[in-house]
């Protein structure tokens, strides 16, 4: 940026991505800077009189002492303007696709410099401000349609106000002036693309406690643990417990406007799997591929590790951006281990005093200050529209085990907690999420919102049928040590409604085309005819009918197929209910009290 | 013009040696050291500074002295020279023919870092691979550009089974071109020779190319050997459109000498000892493995793995399943029992099962039979447990069901012979035998089109028979 005072140093000392360099006096902490002569860039993590440590982004091999080291002057920033949506990112936000093009291989090789978004594109800007108009910052200047679902609004940048000197209408790239303010003494040019240094937040208007549901589809997860908007959750678990297809169920059916999801670490096939499947799913809202309102991001575990410490940054700036523009956004972080763990080596790297495990001592408040990003808010401007920004972030912890210092230091930041379980995993039972260890912190305000939409029974119903799951828990107990046939007749039945919920609701094929999602409609019509099942079954057995040909009835068939109902056909739920009731009476061939409280 | 040759060392330590006064040193760079004997060995630059560099030598520093061995710096990353004429080779952990024939004439010489693959260039691996064995291509499914580790235990026979899935290997689209690439690190000599021996046995060995590192060698020569035989995979795979497994045995060897070399650089330990960048290391192989849009060939990765103390959460095998897309489990009380092999299909996982089979794949029921299967195996497990606390009497009639099921799994099923080749249609059919041992009404996973279709006939057709009959072939 500014040529003439640039600073610049040489290397001095190069172990894998650290680089230190000497003669960096005047740059400051965490400017980007280029890295020898192939330009690498890199970040300042650590300034000690004039020389600076740095971490690469890129691979080091071959730089040699002395090689020159360029401050750009800035930190380390995201490009934001229209453009972003449907675009597949590295960790330091250059496109993946023009990475190919440029290199001309399917191999990532070193110091390919490629705009983030695109500067040809031509978007058609709206302007909704007329000259004269005083605005300031955060205020709408206008709209340029990004996609089909997404209404890209172009702000007046923070810090700034005063009267509409010029707006344009029409097609302009990102860098074409669109609009001009001045505040009397200076005129500000406003283009479409603006920057914003990835680990600073950006400001809000005031802060909102989070008090609607962010729904998922996804059963266990909306019923029992749910998240509001602008809420933070951590989905512990060991691998193969289904932490990564959660987070790909959430960011498929997270009913959130915008999705940006950031593959940390993890396996590039699973990256490719969302590029694949994305653009052919259909939300289910719109009917428009999910694609149209999904950023991804990937630093797959075989790139450059300083660039996965990065990734997690740059997801969440462009996050607050939708947010700044009052959308809701939901942010996937798969895995925030592997985040914690390129931090743990660049800390070995510097040679700072280790903390847990190795992590620096530093771990807890990096974490801290990622996840309060999150977050609903009044945002910036004088319309007072509302945004939010809801994070889910994976965690891997070695060996199932969450006592180790990333797990530990996430669930004291985190208000939602899905606790996945190898047992239920090995069993199949899939999402694997514990319903009796994990916990939301934000049920009971999300009860109020459920119980208004649906005539005061939901909290009755979730806690009853949460009951039943502990109490299997502990009659599952003395089955063991004594066997089943110690336990009462009503025992066996909260055995059988218990089995009822883990198989037929809590159970959630992801890779079936229907039961993959769930709207809260059919969650509510599910979860009130099981638990209407145990009410009558419970009544029919203090009435002496025979336990197992009420176990036996036929409507069970039809309950454990409620899930596989299409969305357009779950009325036929609530037929089930009569037909319980019919098959129950038929059974006593006595009238059953037909008051239904 | 000759490198600048140096007598500088100052330190020696453990594989590592520290040369003062250096110039225009690169990072990684190869380093040629000549001992006073005339012996040459190599390293390679783990770090420099402005006028010392750190250098991990590849054989090891016994006999280095420090006065009179001459350093020279090459200014190039370690390569391997490859060609397709590498097939049917064996090589050391440096790369050089130990099978006593000529050096390859080189096609290219390639880093053996490799570079990470851009995801967006990635093809996702959906190609059904027969391995022959049921427990894999019945219950944990693998596919063309997987990379499929095997978690086993000393003395299970993780060896012959991985070299019957580098012997069976075929794909149900037919014969295509073909190849093994095998990687040795601090195996025994013993082991090396039985794979060496069946390879050449079953004339597997003109497709295969080798890479052996045995227990004596320099353990510093294991962190080169995987990455010199994934430079040979990646080329065969998408320069010759081959599709080629790469089987890494034992990875837990490799992770002792990256732990070796990490306390000599007296580095900040994490778990175990275990350096911090263990994970990325890993990664830096196991992303190796996959397929790319618009080449023919494909990498499959199959790394053994012993657990220490079989114990599964182990940095090694921890770290392994956090990158690896699923695993396959050894079990030591299947092995007891005298099963081969000796596959825990519970903990086993295949994390690409899903995109490998269905319809047009392996068979439409393919999905729905292995949950079935799972499930009812977790039942029967169930309920053999419980049946030794309680007694056999505590059982309910299903409940003893699934016993019975659980079992004839494990005997039927599970085992096979080592030479046996069994078609996917095969251990599907299987399958589909042992779940008539289970009431109808219990079998939940499956669509009722399916039992329509498979049970159905065989439940009729034992209502003739009195006597089940479960194995079509054995």
């Amino acid at each position: 940026m500014a040529t003439e005072n640039m600073i610049k140093g040489y290397i001095e000392r190069i172990s894998g991505p650290l680089v230190v360099a000497k003669g960096m006096l005047g740059a400051s902490m965490y400017d980007v800077v280029r890295v020898g002569d192939l330009e690498l860039v890199g970040e300042i993590i650590e300034l000690r009189e004039d020389s600076a440590s740095i971490q690469t982004y890129e691979e080091t091999s071959g730089l040699m002492p002395g090689e020159p080291v360029v401050s750009t002057g800035a930190p380390l920033s995201v490009e934001l303007g229209p453009g972003l949506i449907e675009q597949f990112y590295d960790g330091i936000q250059r496109p993946l696709q023009l990475i190919e093009d440029a290199a001309q291989s399917h191999f990532i090789s070193r110091g390919i410099s490629v705009p983030a978004i695109d500067r040809k594109k031509k978007w058609t800007f709206n302007p909704k401000v007329k000259k004269g108009d005083k605005v300031i910052g955060g205020d709408v200047l206008g709209t340029v349609q990004e996609t089909v679902l997404v209404e890209h609004k172009i702000m007046v940048p923070y810090g700034f106000k005063g009267e509409v000197k010029e707006v344009k209408s029409g097609d302009f790239t990102v860098e074409d002036v669109v609009a001009v303010i001045s505040d009397g003494d200076r005129k500000h040019e406003v283009t479409m693309l603006t920057r914003w240094p990835v680990r600073k937040s950006r400001p809000v208007a005031r802060r909102l406690p989070p008090v609607t549901p962010l729904t998922t589809g996804q059963r266990v997860v909306d019923t029992f643990f749910p998240i509001a908007m602008g809420g933070t959750a951590c989905v512990p678990g060991p691998f193969g417990s289904g932490k990564t297809v959660i987070q790909h169920q959430l960011a498929k059916w997270a009913q959130a406007e915008i999705v940006v999801y950031v593959g940390c670490g993890e396996r590039g096939n699973e990256m490719t799997d969302v590029l694949i499947e994305f653009p052919e799913l259909e939300d289910p809202k719109s009917g428009e591929p999910l694609m149209k309102r999904t950023v991804l991001i990937a630093n797959t575990s075989n790139m450059p590790v300083a660039a996965r410490e990065a990734s997690i940054y740059t997801a969440i700036t462009m996050a607050e951006y939708y947010r700044d523009m009052g959308y809701s956004v939901a942010l996937m972080a798969d895995s925030t281990s592997r985040w914690a763990e390129a931090l743990r080596e660049m800390s070995g790297r510097l040679e700072e005093m280790p903390g847990e495990e190795g992590y620096p001592a530093y771990l807890g408040t990096r974490l801290a200050s990622f996840y309060e990003r999150a977050g609903r808010a009044v945002c910036l401007g004088s319309d007072g529209r509302e945004g939010s920004v809801s994070a889910i972030g994976a965690v891997s912890p070695p060996g199932g085990d969450l006592s180790e210092p990333v797990s530990q230091n996430t669930l004291r930041v985190t208000k939602v907690f899905w606790g996945l379980d190898a047992q239920l995993a090995y069993q199949r039972h899939f999402p694997a999420i514990n319903w009796l260890l994990s916990y939301s912190l934000y049920t009971q305000k999300l009860d109020e919102y459920w119980d208004s939409q649906f005539d005061d029974e939901w909290t009755n119903l979730r806690v009853g049928a949460m009951t039943l799951l502990e109490e299997e828990d502990k009659l599952n107990e003395i089955v063991r040590l004594v066997g089943i046939d110690a336990l009462s007749k009503g025992e066996r039945m909260v055995m059988e409604t218990a089995k009822s919920l883990r198989e037929d609701f809590l159970h959630q094929n992801a890779f079936h085309e229907i039961d993959t999602y769930a709207s809260m409609t059919k969650q509510f019509k599910m979860l009130k005819t099981i638990m209407r099942f145990h009410e009558l079954g419970m009544d029919a057995l203090k009435r002496e009918a025979s336990m197992n040909e009420i176990f036996g009835l036929p409507v069970r068939d039809k309950i454990a197929r409620m899930r596989y109902l299409e969305e357009k056909d779950i009325e036929n739920i609530d037929l089930l209910e009569e037909e319980i009731k019919e098959q129950i009476d038929n059974l006593m061939q006595v009238g059953v009290d037909t008051d239904v409280a | 013009m000759l490198p600048k040759e140096y007598r500088t060392i100052t330190d020696l330590a453990g594989p590592l040696l520290v040369v003062k006064k250096t110039k225009k040193v690169r990072y990684d760079e190869l380093v040629e050291i000549e001992l006073s004997t005339g012996e040459t060995r190599r390293g390679r630059v783990l770090e420099i500074s402005s006028d010392q560099a750190l250098v991990q030598v590849f054989e090891g520093t016994d006999g280095i002295d420090i006065d009179n061995t001459k350093i020279r710096f090459l200014g190039k990353v370690l390569m391997l020279p490859v060609a397709r004429d590498m097939l049917g080779r064996i090589f050391n952990g440096r790369g050089e023919p130990m099978d006593g024939g000529a050096p390859v004439i080189s096609e290219k010489r390639v880093d053996i870092n490799g570079m990470p693959m851009n995801p967006y260039s990635r093809d996702f691996p959906s190609e059904f691979i027969q391995t022959g064995i049921s427990t894999i291509d019945g219950m944990n499914p693998m596919v063309r550009g997987q990379k499929l580790p095997i978690f086993s235990g000393s003395g299970l026979p993780h060896n012959r089974m991985a070299a019957q899935v580098a012997r069976q290997a075929s794909v149900i689209s037919g014969h295509e071109d073909f190849a093994v690439v095998f990687a040795a690190m601090g195996i025994t000599f013993e082991e090396a020779s039985f794979f060496m021996e069946d390879f050449r046995r079953t004339g597997a060995i003109q497709r295969t190319v080798m890479f052996v590192n045995l227990a004596d060698d320099p353990a510093i020569e294991r962190i080169t050997t995987p990455r010199l035989a994934l430079t040979a995979a990646e080329y065969l795979a998408f320069e010759h459109d081959m599709h080629v497994v790469v089987i890494l045995t034992d990875l837990t060897n490799y992770c002792e000498a990256l732990r070796e070399i990490s306390a000599a650089r007296k580095e900040v330990p994490g778990r175990r000892g275990y350096p911090g960048y263990l994970y990325t290391d890993l990664a830096t192989m196991y992303e190796r493995a996959g397929r790319l849009k618009g080449k023919k060939g494909s990498i499959t990765q199959i790394p053994i793995l012993t657990m220490p103390e079989d114990d599964k959460t182990h940095p090694i095998p921890d770290l392994t399943g956090y990158i690896t897309e699923g695993q396959i489990i050894l079990s030591r009380a299947l092995h007891r029992k005298g099963i081969y092999p000796p596959v825990d299909v519970m903990p086993s996982l295949s994390r690409l099962k899903d995109k490998g089979i269905g319809k047009g794949k392996t068979r439409e029921d393919h999905a729905d039979l292995m949950n079935q299967l799972f499930a009812a195996y977790a039942r029967g497990k169930e309920a053999k447990e419980l049946a030794v606390i309680l007694g056999e009497g505590a059982l309910t009639e299903d409940d003893k069901a699934f016993a019975g099921f659980a079992d004839k799994f494990e005997d039927t099923y599970v085992r096979q012979g080592e030479y046996e080749n069994r078609t996917v249609e095969e251990t599907l059919e299987m399958g589909w035998n042992l779940l008539t041992m289970i009431p109808v009404r219990e079998l939940k996973r499956v669509r009722d089109a399916y039992i329509e279709k498979y049970l159905k006939p065989r439940l009729e057709q034992e209502e003739e028979q009195t006597e089940p009959e479960l194995v079509a072939s054995s």
